[in-house]
């Protein structure tokens, strides 16, 4: 299992609290909207980012939990 | 060049007669076995986005609950003319493509969105309608959703919301519309072009449809030519085509070409002496880090001021955000303000290094694709008008400033200027 953050940019308000919390992943833009990190939630960080999501006022940030995805072996990429 | 949409296409509405006389009827096959068709045809999306048909006939139909076929025929793309051509030319072939969709997924309601500008249009499909006898036993309805004119009008997600909720704003894809989409139920959105493809792919079938195009995107595709060619017009091409074979095909230029935009405002330009690499088809466009999109080749003369053009799109494109999300609203908003500063000379040394850099911080941030497009936009005319845009940095505007009206652009709710 991989967890990622994710944002729902329409609720986003750029409150900001999401990149104070985590800033190993999130930073501001200019304009203090949040930019997340391409990459899944290290295990060490993942109390950490729940706390961003359950902090966001306006629940706009949420954790996508995938399924750990096998990588294809070289020969069968075409 | 091949004609297939437009074999025999006259001044006037195919009347029902002529269609099948010139097509056939409509065969009628098993759902099955149309959307086995579409899967082996290849087919991909000719609205904009190239997303292959047969992943989203697949996800409708795996979704529970009965669906909603939409025939998106509300373009907001001030450069594009297919989908008022298709709709009021060739009204029977987009129905055909829509009942085809409607029986592959099991669909009983299908909704034609038309822009509410686009009466004329609109009226030709409507009276098309009544005289499809598949539509008299009641069993598929189909109807004409009026849509608000503006460039995100014909966004997928856009539609649906207008459809529900009366507004017309893409909505975050969670989950997807071939999922919950019209009533929460499985909707399927297919651009106009799309439907008329599957009407004949659903008659002549998918190895017929392959035989034009290239393997990676088989096929022909409408593109509106425009700009300073002497015929612009509406044309059918095979993909891979050549861009300089359509060029001649539209009378050629009429004045010595600066540059090319594909695709749109949502596109990207490129460098006129790149035209004879060029060739017409999304797979063969995307190392020229250029795209189809909606079927649009415009023709900008040397005479035209790029900047003046690209910054009053840029302006333009920033008040067609629908002002939702926070990287679109300031982003494209800041990309405007600096390349009208850069156009009037008034900007700093890091101006264009500021645009870049807010077109990388647009992109990919919204709802929708639409600060994607416009990054696409802004970063091909960084690329390709580099030497103009530090001329004006430096110099102030140029005389054909004044002049930048050649990129037709609307007020939401207003006519194409």
């Amino acid at each position: 299992m991989t967890q990622r953050i994710e944002v729902d940019p329409i609720a986003c308000e750029a409150h900001g609290m999401c990149a104070e919390l985590l800033p190993e992943l999130i930073e501001l833009d200019d304009w203090g909207y949040p930019v997340i990190a391409d990459v899944d939630v290290p295990r060490r960080l993942r109390p950490l980012a729940r706390r961003a999501v359950s902090v966001c006022p306006t629940l706009a940030l949420r954790l996508r939990v995938t399924a750990a995805v096998k990588p294809v072996s070289p020969s069968r990429r075409h | 060049m091949a004609a297939r949409l437009l074999h025999r296409v006259q001044a006037g509405p195919t009347t029902l007669e002529d269609h099948v006389c010139t097509h056939g009827p409509l065969p009628a096959h098993r759902p099955t076995a149309v959307a086995a068709e579409i899967e082996r045809s290849g087919l991909r999306g000719r609205g904009g986005g190239a997303f292959p048909l047969a992943r989203k006939l697949a996800a409708v139909r795996r979704a529970r609950g009965r669906p909603t076929v939409i025939v998106n025929g509300c373009e907001g793309e001030p450069l594009s003319s297919k989908d008022g051509l298709l709709l009021s030319l060739l009204p029977h072939l987009v129905i055909d493509g829509a009942l085809s969709l409607a029986s592959a997924v099991g669909a009983p309601e299908i909704l034609i969105a038309v822009d509410e500008l686009e009466v004329r249009a609109g009226e030709t499909v409507e009276r098309a309608l009544r005289q499809r006898p598949e539509l008299r036993d009641g069993r598929t309805t189909a109807q004409i959703v009026w849509t608000p004119t503006g460039y995100l009008g014909g966004q997928e997600t856009a539609i649906v919301q207008w459809c529900e909720q009366g507004v017309a704003k893409p909505r975050f894809e969670s989950p997807r519309v071939t999922e919950r989409g019209i009533g929460r139920r499985p909707t399927l959105v297919s651009n106009a072009e799309t439907a008329a493809h599957v009407a004949l792919i659903a008659r002549h079938g998918a190895a017929w449809f392959r035989q034009a195009g290239t393997d990676n995107d088989p096929g022909t595709a409408l593109v509106t030519v425009c700009g300073a060619v002497a015929a612009p017009a509406v044309y059918e091409v095979d993909h891979g085509l050549a861009l300089n074979v359509l060029l001649a095909d539209a009378g050629g230029c009429t004045e010595p070409p600066r540059a090319f935009l594909l695709g749109g405002y949502g596109g990207g330009w490129i460098d006129a002496s790149d035209a004879e690499v060029v060739r017409l088809s999304p797979r063969e466009l995307a190392p020229l880090r250029a795209r189809l999109g909606p079927g649009i080749l415009y023709v900008l003369p040397d005479s035209a001021c790029p900047v003046a053009e690209t910054a009053r799109v840029a302006g333009w494109l920033a008040d067609q955000s629908s002002g939702q999300c926070g990287p679109c609203v300031n982003g494209l908003a800041a990309i405007a303000n600096e390349l009208e500063r850069v156009r009037s000379g008034s900007a700093g040394r890091q101006a264009l290094a500021d645009v870049l850099r807010w077109c990388g911080l647009a992109a990919g941030r919204g709802a929708c694709a639409h600060p994607d497009g416009a990054a696409s936009f802004v970063t091909s005319a960084v690329r390709v008008f580099r030497d103009e845009l530090s001329d004006h940095a430096r110099h102030g505007p140029c005389d054909a400033c004044q002049w930048a009206t050649a990129l037709p652009i609307y007020d939401r709710g207003a006519a194409i200027a």
